[in-house]
């Protein structure tokens, strides 16, 4: 099979507009992976599908990774005044660094044999902007694990065609995969209609628990 | 009796109203009409929900199927009634906790699950299990193949109203194997055999020859089973041309295992990923031609042959040596960072783990890839158009296990 650099080269050239990075990865398993943006996802998936050097027909794994919003430091220097004279010292800035949703779809060949190959989506941010195409038009097995990715973590994907909760119930709140998600103490607690008993039942649900 | 006495349930339900001749006609949500070319009502379209308390689903799993008359014209499934969020269970727990539940996935086949999850974290953390380990687990793997196909043999004929007989026939020869297993690691069904780099205890004294002896006697059961079915004419009335897959269709649906041989493909791993040391064996992939069940019946079978054919050189050829990768770490062991997917050939189809590794002691992403799940894709292509007794027979002859379908 063509390395990973190869593959990249032939769909920014075929694609225009189209930004492929790749990802290294250094463990033992040397499996790296290529990220893809949003716009072309559905035109490189294609392309890879149909390519009849790669014909990547079967897609096998599709996963939701969490990466919260982390905080950076960074040493800098600064200009301060020290004693009315101004001088450098050493100052730590923190930046907040965006989290993101990730999906990692790994897609082999049956035709020819070979894989994986690595593809990777990523959200903008982890509450509003987390639309992602859809690949399930390209390979139907994404079907129920685009699904679960939904119901686990709320991406959601645009072009499913059935973009519903699978594994919690209907009328679930909550991403339970995320790695913030603090869940309620008690599932089942029914409160009666009366004011401080509904005071004491909205500290059962999640959502008010972690504000 | 007087009539003051007032029966207990008499008031809970609302006494049944028939509609006046001429009505319009009432319509609850399960039932929509079906309306006929110059727009008059020509019957009911009848919603059912096969499960999650039937017996033909295997677990708790349920059906949404639309009928009309006896016909299926749309089947969603819906699951999630065994769901306890695995993933996120093993994320909190050390690489090496998570290895008993993943025999709680598919409990038919822990031993196939154990191996899946070592070989991606030996992938992961570089570690390689000596030759006598890597025996032992093909061993443990193609007995646990033989346990699945005959049960799912024996549960597909009682799917089909042979009850009984031929199930409990299956379950003999299973309890033999899984005698094997208890003497092994100490337990029937939930082995927790294997460690990453390895296996955990040595086999004891005398296993070996338990072990051939089961091989020997399981062709003869295997002819008188097929004796009695292969060419039962019941079984072929309810099997042959049921449930019909394409190729494209499976390939592109992710369909993996005996399912998507029966269509014809040559897709194993065992052959295709060589992972362990089964390129050193010599066995045939079956293959069917028509893709439905009585294909995915047949091929099964023979994959039973075939294991036997690997069982047989394998307890022959298995060396003396260690068990365990001298490399291997069980206190405080913490893969680079890094991520790793790992697969193997399950009975059930291709099982699968990502592991997202952050330098720490547990997994920062686990993922399982469920045969079983992704095989249910295309239920409702198989179903649609047939009876509801087919659905019963194509739903036996995906071969879920619901605890690794909503893990």
């Amino acid at each position: 099979m063509e390395t990973l650099e190869q593959i990249k080269g032939r769909i920014t050239a075929i694609i225009p507009g189209a930004r492929v990075d790749l990802i290294p990865n250094e463990c033992p398993s040397n499996q790296p992976s290529l990220l893809i943006d949003q716009e072309h996802g559905v035109r490189i998936a294609e392309f890879l599908r149909d390519d009849p050097q790669l014909r990547l027909d079967y897609l096998s794994n599709v996963t939701g990774v969490d990466w919260p919003d982390t905080i950076v430091k960074e040493k800098v220097k600064v200009m301060k005044l020290v004693e009315g004279v101004e001088t450098e010292v050493h100052g730590v800035v923190e930046r907040k660094k965006q989290g993101y949703l990730e999906v990692v779809y790994h897609i082999y060949s049956i035709a020819h044999k070979h894989g994986p190959v690595i593809v990777r989506l990523r959200t903008n941010d982890r509450n509003v902007a987390v639309h992602l195409p859809s690949l399930t038009p390209i390979w139907r097995s994404a079907e129920f694990q685009e699904r679960e990715i939904y119901d686990l973590y709320g991406v959601i994907f645009d072009g499913h065609p059935d973009l519903r909760r699978i594994l919690m119930w209907d009328g679930f709140e909550g991403h339970p995969m995320r790695k913030d998600y603090v869940e309620p103490d008690d599932y089942e607690y029914e409160p009666t209609p009366h004011d401080e008993v509904l005071e004491r039942a909205r500290s059962h649900q999640a959502r008010n628990a972690v504000l | 009796m007087s009539d003051a006495v007032v029966t207990p349930l008499e008031g809970v339900f609302a006494p049944l109203q028939f509609p006046e001749p001429g009505a319009p006609r009432q319509l609850n949500y399960s039932v929509a009409p079906k309306m006929s070319a110059d727009g008059s009502v020509a019957g009911d379209f009848l919603e059912v929900a096969m499960g999650p308390q039937h017996p033909s689903t295997h677990g708790v799993f349920r059906m949404d199927v639309v009928l009309d008359g006896e016909r299926v014209v749309k089947l969603k499934p819906v699951f999630g009634y065994l769901h306890r969020n695995h993933e996120k269970i093993a994320e909190n727990a050390s690489y090496l906790g998570s290895m008993p539940y993943t025999d709680r996935l598919d409990y038919f086949c822990s031993m196939t699950n154990n191996w899946a999850y070592a070989l991606s974290v030996e992938k992961l953390a570089g570690l390689q299990p000596p030759e006598r380990a890597e025996y032992i687990r093909i061993i443990t793997a193609e007995l646990t193949r033989l346990v699945n196909h005959v049960c799912l043999v024996g549960f597909l004929l009682q799917d089909m109203g042979a009850l009984g007989t031929p199930l409990m026939y299956a379950f003999r020869e299973r309890e033999k194997i899984l005698d094997l297993f208890e003497a092994l690691s100490g337990s029937r069904m939930m082995c927790n055999y294997m460690r990453f780099g390895g296996c955990r205890v040595d086999l004891p004294a005398g296993w070996l020859e338990n072990a051939k002896q089961v091989v020997e006697n399981f062709p003869r059961f295997l002819d008188d089973f097929e004796n009695l079915l292969s060419a039962n004419e019941i079984l072929i009335a309810r099997t042959q041309g049921v449930g019909a897959l394409s190729a494209a269709l499976a390939i592109n649906a992710g369909v993996t295992g005996p399912l998507l041989r029966a269509c014809g493909v040559n897709y194993d791993l065992r052959k295709v990923d060589k992972y362990g040391i089964y390129e050193r064996f010599d066995f045939r992939v079956p293959l069917g031609d028509h893709g439905d069940v009585y294909d995915r019946y047949m091929v099964r079978v023979l994959e039973m042959r075939e294991s036997l054919k690997i069982l047989r050189h394998a307890l022959r050829d298995i060396p003396s040596g260690p068990i365990m990768d001298p490399k291997a770490k069980i206190r405080g062991f913490r893969p680079k960072i890094g991520e790793v997917y790992g697969r193997i050939e399950g009975p059930k189809g291709e099982l699968g783990f990502y592991l997202i590794s952050d330098g720490g002691p547990n997994p920062y992403r686990y993922r399982v890839r469920p045969p079983s799940l992704i095989n249910l894709t295309i239920l409702e292509d198989m179903c649609l158009g047939r009876n509801v007794s087919d659905v019963v027979v194509i739903l036996g002859s995906i071969d879920i296990v619901l605890g690794e379908v909503d893990r």
